[in-house]
């Protein structure tokens, strides 16, 4: 069942705007909970009353993102039925678990305690309290946890054979999916980006106050506690960035060459740090793909091998072969492919009609061919690659705000430890201008690894055209622009809201 | 274990949580009474502070009911969920609004103001659980969908799962929910609230629920048991009819009947002892009596060979628990995942009870920085 171009992308187009507008709660989420268990940890442990307000002002806060990100949350669950039906039957032997275990171990943790957190105050003892705001926090994290090692396993199946009489993946190694290195190292850089994000909200926050020269003690208390957690979590995240990056080179080589814009792989390739692309160029020709770049000499093959002599391989390798590389050019694939799923087809033919030596026979073709039928469903080579300029362009937007929210966690950090951070107005128009960024930085992300691996809904397995529900474009058309609309309008009013409490400040509680 | 035990195993499972779902739907009910209950402001912020410390119980047992079909049941997620696909929206939609409503609703600069919220409110709790309950009654009376031989699987009509509501069954089963989460919100208010004006009101809507729910479960409880359903094959996997299809099956297994039994009177108990004794502790035998009622009428569509989502496109299409099921190893590795239940529901236990040691009150709501 193959699906028309325009259903599949407005499924895409369904999907993507879910994800992105989920994305821009969720991450707050992780590490607001981290940070306000941590102040509610200084409160019990110092019993200094202003401890608990600013506590509960940011839990407040948190409240607020939390209610929106919950609502796009369900959406994205049941998507995978609505608009991806034929993923949810290949796949969902495999996929579907993470996502129960999602349900059982994190989703319960999380809306049991939280009510405890926000209405418990005054009804159980402080350290039951306590202990709830660190299990929402644990909690928001084991749910982060299961569904980054699902899309993790799309990124880089393992664990799973096909099973040709059920024509789906079946599980065989729940462990493997588990410690999946792709899946590990997506979740211990993701949410160690909330964190980041987390701690550029509440910095960027309480310069505000500062700025406005009130609520001074909340603001300078607040800012060292992100300081220090933003701090920490920026060097992990750019340590789990680097593994991210190199668990992307070793399974997901066409990702990486677009992430690089590396059309002509090379032994000892560097990154371009800074560069513009040349909009020109197509596969296979010899225009120079950058107009303009700075690049750092070897670091991508340092990077995405440990070698400093590795060959990583460019769009034009990935799609045209190389032979000194075994590189096995894309129509070939695609050949092989069209093999393997004509075998299935025939297998399932010939087992009807019991003619099991004929089955045997295609059984055999299919599983020599079968690591490539997802290319068998591609429509042509050129398919197989992703849109350079977005994933390119989005992947170099969030490294580099990565970097200078290091740099600014390190200012903020100095400055409140030298007691100065309320004296210094340009730190504060630096935090305050930086935290739409954080956004911008977390959206960028999803963009790199989610377009990055484009065509593929489970990479080289399965491509998103195959993926998709039988239902009429019109109809998923109908139900993008219904959310759409939806989610603009809540977005707009949580933004309001959010504005109001915080003009309020930590006084109005 | 073997595959079938698994299978019913997991099909018991989602038949739990699917009647713990319906249980907590009172929170709904309780969304589509805060204008008939609550007559002034405070009142009206009281209902929905005793709701909004369980609503999102509710909705995670939604998202759970959701998980657990795909993990065990991935063909019913995907012919389903991609094939009835405007009703499934529909009840998204429901359920979207109804996250950010409880928290915005009073916030100053809320943009579309309180009545607003009060509205998403309403349509959550009345049209969301309707529809729910429309989506569940087509497990007894079947979607239009075709599955091949690869087990993909298309919808026929152009409605896509909108035909369910021309179908009087369906109709009666989305209405008798909706009169259900009613009349158990006013037994749990009951329970929860220390506010004499607003339980002065709750008998008549208990009542009136009531009589309305047992009308329309009579109807919808007979039809099951009197209409034919289909079979399959468990060698062949043929799907057949056979009339009066659940009546035998509760023949064949009389403990589902006595324990169907046990249910429904538990429910009609905690609504005399709520009408006549003036007991506050009724939502606990009524919510004892749905979550067996509604396990027991989940788990006869799963066992007895029975076909528990009917294809009225092609009968050889319809889902059974054999052929829709996850692969031996995965439920066996859910089975044991399984295993936490026990520690959840004994920290939703803990964490509910210290929260209703004592009833809510106006004045603890006012006296809360934190509140709904």
């Amino acid at each position: 069942m193959e699906h028309t171009a325009l259903l599949v992308d407005w499924s895409r187009a369904q999907f993507a705007l879910t994800a992105l507008y989920h994305w821009l709660f969720v991450p707050l989420t992780l590490g607001l909970t981290f940070i306000v268990a941590i102040m509610e940890t200084i409160y019990v442990k110092t019993g200094d009353e202003k401890w608990k307000t600013i506590t509960k002002y940011w839990m407040g806060l948190l409240a607020i993102n939390f209610a929106i990100g919950l609502a796009t949350g369900i959406i994205m669950e049941f998507e995978f039925g609505t608009n991806w039906s034929n993923y949810s039957w290949i796949v969902g032997d495999i996929f579907g678990a993470p996502l129960a275990i999602e349900g059982l171990m994190a989703f319960f943790m999380e809306s049991t305690f939280f009510a405890v957190m926000f209405f418990g105050w005054n009804k159980v003892s402080k350290k039951m309290h306590l202990t709830s705001t660190w299990l929402v926090a644990i909690g928001s994290n084991l749910s982060a946890l299961w569904i980054l090692l699902a899309n993790g396993w799309m990124q880089h199946p393992v664990g799973m054979h096909f099973n040709p009489d059920t024509a789906r993946n079946e599980m065989q190694n729940f462990w493997e999916v588990v410690f999946n290195p792709n899946g590990v190292s997506k979740f211990l850089h993701t949410i160690s980006s909330g964190y980041v994000l987390a701690s550029l909200f509440v910095i960027g926050i309480s310069a505000w106050y500062l700025l406005k020269k009130r609520d001074t003690e909340f603001a300078r208390r607040s800012i060292i506690v992100a300081s220090s957690f933003g701090l920490l979590a920026s060097i992990y995240l750019i340590t789990t960035g680097d593994e991210s990056a190199h668990q992307v080179a070793l399974s997901q080589p066409m990702k990486l060459a677009a992430m690089e814009g590396l059309y002509k792989g090379e032994n000892r390739a560097g990154i371009v740090a800074v560069g513009l692309l040349n909009s020109s160029k197509q596969i296979g020709d010899d225009l120079d793909p950058f107009l303009a770049k700075i690049e750092i000499p070897d670091a991508l093959s340092i990077l995405g091998y440990h070698r400093l002599n590795a060959f990583v391989p460019g769009i034009d390798d990935l799609m045209n072969g190389n032979k000194k590389y075994n590189i096995i050019p894309i129509s070939q694939k695609m050949q092989m492919g069209k093999i393997a799923v004509a075998a299935l087809g025939a297998y399932k033919t010939y087992k009807k009609e019991h003619d099991m030596v004929h089955a045997q026979e295609a059984l055999k073709t299919f599983e020599a061919h079968e690591k490539y039928m997802g290319y068998g469903y591609l429509k042509k080579p050129s398919d197989a690659v992703p849109s350079v300029a977005l994933t390119f362009y989005s992947f170099h937007t969030m490294v580099s705000l990565g970097f200078w929210f290091l740099v600014l966690f390190i200012i903020t950090l100095y400055y409140s430890m030298m007691n100065k951070v309320h004296t210094k107005r340009w730190i504060q128009y630096l935090a305050l201008f930086t935290l739409p960024f954080g956004w911008v930085a977390q959206e960028t992300g999803w963009i790199t690894a989610e377009v990055g691996r484009q065509p593929w809904a489970i990479q080289d397995l399965l491509p998103v055209g195959m993926a998709t529900s039988n239902v009429a474009a019109t109809s998923v058309m109908i139900t993008f622009w219904l959310f759409a609309i939806l989610f603009t309008g809540l977005l707009i009013a949580e933004v309001k809201i959010m504005l109001k409490q915080i003009k309020v400040g930590p006084e109005g509680h | 274990m073997d595959l079938l035990t698994l299978q019913e195993y997991w099909w018991f499972l989602v038949s739990v949580i699917g009647a713990l779902f319906v249980f907590m739907t009172f929170v709904q009910g309780g969304q589509t009474l805060l204008y008939r209950l609550g007559h002034t402001e405070d009142e009206r912020d009281l209902l929905i502070n005793s709701l909004g410390r369980k609503w999102e119980l509710t909705f995670t047992m939604l998202v759970m009911f959701g998980g657990a079909l795909f993990a065990a049941f991935p063909l019913f997620y995907a012919v389903s969920f991609g094939g009835a696909y405007y009703v499934w929206m529909a009840i998204l939609f429901c359920f979207i609004i109804q996250a950010v409503a409880y928290e915005y609703r009073k916030k100053a600069d809320n943009l579309y103001g309180e009545k607003f919220y009060e509205t998403l409110l309403y349509i959550n709790g009345s049209l969301g659980i309707f529809l729910i309950g429309v989506a569940l009654g087509t497990l007894f009376s079947g979607g239009n969908f075709v599955v091949n031989s690869s087990h993909l699987s298309h919808w026929t009509m152009q409605s896509y799962g909108l035909e369910a509501l021309l179908n009087p069954f369906n109709i009666a089963f989305g209405l008798m929910l909706v009169f259900l989460s009613r009349m158990q919100a006013g037994l749990y208010f009951l329970n929860s609230l220390d506010a004499p004006a607003i339980i002065g009101r709750i008998k008549k809507v208990v009542t009136v629920n009531f009589i309305m729910f047992l009308v329309l479960f009579l109807f919808v409880l007979g039809t099951v048991l009197f209409s034919q359903g289909l079979v399959y094959d468990p060698t062949t996997g043929v799907v057949s009819v056979k009339s009066m299809k659940f009546l035998h099956s509760f023949l064949d297994m009389p403990l589902l009947l006595v324990l169907l039994v046990v249910g429904v009177v538990s429910l009609l108990w905690g609504v005399f002892i709520a009408l006549i004794k003036n007991s506050d502790k009724a939502i606990w035998f009524t919510g004892f009596g749905v979550i067996l009622t509604v396990t027991i009428v989940m788990l006869i569509l799963g066992l007895d060979n029975s076909v528990y989502y009917p294809s009225l496109a092609d009968m050889q299409s319809s889902l059974t628990i054999a052929n829709s099921s996850g692969s031996h190893y995965t439920l066996s590795v859910m089975a044991v995942v399984s295993l936490l239940v026990p520690v959840v529901a004994g920290y939703i236990f803990f964490v509910w009870r210290s929260m209703d040691k004592t009833k809510l009150t106006i004045d603890e709501i006012k006296s809360d920085s934190h509140h709904y």
